[in-house]
């Protein structure tokens, strides 16, 4: 049976069940075959129009929703910073509007400000997917990694998993820990502790001090991108320091367990939180990431763009098969 | 289901064991031999025929015919009214359709959208010689020009029926049965 639809918008993992988590997981499974055919198209959107909106520069995430988009047949239209009037003082609201009054169907957005997805889900009608707003939640992309670890260990329910670094400005963490914690996975972080939210075991999120306690105890590390200008902010006192205390090294691997799983959600710093042996290595799993990545995307699109229920009531009248 | 559902048996485990058996002969006789055969079963069940008929022909012809799965959730044009599919079956096709002879396995033709989406997505994948269409039962109500080379058993339902194919290796046991609606 079908868990109660995601509704108009995607907006976080927070609100979501964990039902309808798995669901979105389960839904992404067959279109990672669609990507592995000749023809790598079907035509379950044909006719829609999807807004990428990206207020922040993504080259990755934008990417892979277009692929998704396209694969699925739908029209795209990419809408970035430097070429739209945002800067010229419209705002979010009036660009969506203008948009929308284009008679889009679907908005993905990327924006520097937490909130920003839901406060542009709340005005316009259009489906909104949020692609990482500010350090609030970047929901495909905790999808991607759930669906990584589950496609690698064959669960998520009991996995351990630590997430390591910046967890205080990170939206990935952010959905990282509900979604996994939903579905019973065991989470963890490790980072300097100035970049630790306070209160964070609040959640149940155990914290390692020491880099080498995390990586004994878990079975999937999810190493996050250093953002380069904490440094500058005085967060962590250089990028040797860190990578000496926190990286993930070719020397702490060798000594961690041969089937420790390593994620990253990409682009990566090499030799700040991760050894370039190590992002390469055969623990790594971050280009399958990346495939899934499409897979999640298209689920997601998918399961928005159906289901009207005051069409499905006149559908029926008429009778389908 | 409501209780003034009235089930009505069309056919029990040996008539369908009887209709695939001729259906498995006459596959064979519509492509001519088995060489350039292909059986295409159409999530759920039709796959499960497929893989029946397969084995029939198999045993009365000694040749191993490829099979392959097709899910046609993506290329249906009711997303917008009915909304998305509980699950999405998987789609596996042999790898070479040039020049075959495609037989469509399905359990029921009803609309004909099921088999349109499927000719659609079968596309895709390549041109086969000659696409074939081979169902359990045909009941009628056809909403496309769209017609079965190869039937078990034709039934006439109305709109507000269901016609129900149970198969032993989804269902635990092997039977047809139509479903009276009350016409609204």
């Amino acid at each position: 049976m079908m868990p109660p639809p995601l509704g108009k918008d995607l907006l976080g993992l927070e609100h979501l069940t964990a039902e309808q988590i798995v669901h979105l997981l389960d839904t992404a499974e067959p279109f990672k075959e669609v990507s592995e055919r000749a023809i790598k198209k079907v035509p379950t959107l044909r006719g829609k129009t999807i807004v990428n909106l990206f207020f922040e520069s993504s080259t990755r995430t934008r990417i892979s929703f277009e692929f998704a988009e396209k694969r699925l047949s739908a029209d795209t239209v990419n809408v970035t910073t430097t070429v739209s009037s945002v800067q010229k003082g419209e705002n979010l609201v009036d660009t969506a509007r203008n948009l929308e009054a284009m008679r889009i169907d679907m908005v993905v957005i990327r924006h520097p400000s937490s909130g920003a997805a839901q406060f542009l889900a709340e005005r316009i009608n259009s489906n909104v997917i949020n692609a990482g707003d500010g350090t609030h939640e970047h929901p495909t992309q905790a999808l991607l990694d759930l669906l990584t670890i589950r496609d690698k260990l064959g669960r998520i329910d009991g996995v351990k998993v630590c997430i390591c670094g910046d967890i205080l400005h990170s939206r990935v963490a952010r959905s990282n820990i509900w979604g996994l914690t939903k579905l019973g996975a065991e989470v963890a972080v490790c980072g300097p502790r100035s970049l630790l939210p306070r209160g964070i075991e609040d959640l149940g999120v155990t914290v390692f001090r020491r880099i080498e306690q995390a990586m004994e105890w878990a079975d999937v590390l999810n190493v996050l991108r250093l953002q380069l200008e904490r440094m500058d902010a005085g967060f962590i006192p250089s990028l040797r320091e860190y990578n000496r205390v926190f990286g993930v090294t070719e020397g702490r691997m060798a000594a961690a367990a041969p089937e420790l799983l390593v994620l990253h959600p990409g682009p990566m710093n090499r030799g700040v939180e991760i050894d370039s042996p190590v992002a390469d290595g055969p623990q790594s799993v971050i280009l399958h990431q990346v495939t899934n990545g499409v897979a999640v995307r298209m689920a997601v699109l998918y399961l928005l763009a159906g289901g009207r229920p005051e069409l499905a009531e006149q559908a029926k009248a008429g009778g389908t098969e | 289901m409501s209780v003034a559902d009235q089930r009505n048996a069309l056919l029990d485990a040996r008539a369908i064991a009887r209709a695939l058996q001729r259906m498995a002969h006459e596959i064979v006789d519509l492509a001519g031999s088995t060489d350039r055969l292909v059986l295409i079963g159409i999530q759920r069940r039709g796959v499960e025929l497929a893989e029946r008929m397969g084995g029939l022909i198999r045993a009365a012809h000694g040749a191993e015919v490829p099979r392959g799965a097709l899910d046609i959730t993506l290329y249906r044009d009711d997303l917008q009214t009915v909304g998305p599919r509980p699950v999405i079956g998987e789609t596996r096709l042999p790898h070479e359709l040039e020049g075959k002879t495609v037989v469509i396995v399905d359990d029921v033709l009803y609309t004909g959208r099921t088999v349109r989406a499927a000719l659609q997505e079968l596309a895709d994948f390549g041109r086969p010689a000659r696409v074939g269409l081979c169902v359990l039962v045909d009941r009628g109500g056809r909403e496309l020009p769209i017609h079965a080379d190869i039937v078990g058993e034709r039934v006439d339902a109305g709109p507000g029926d269901r016609v129900d194919v149970l198969l032993a290796e989804v269902d635990g046991r092997d039977a047809v049965e139509l479903v009276r609606g009350t016409p609204s």
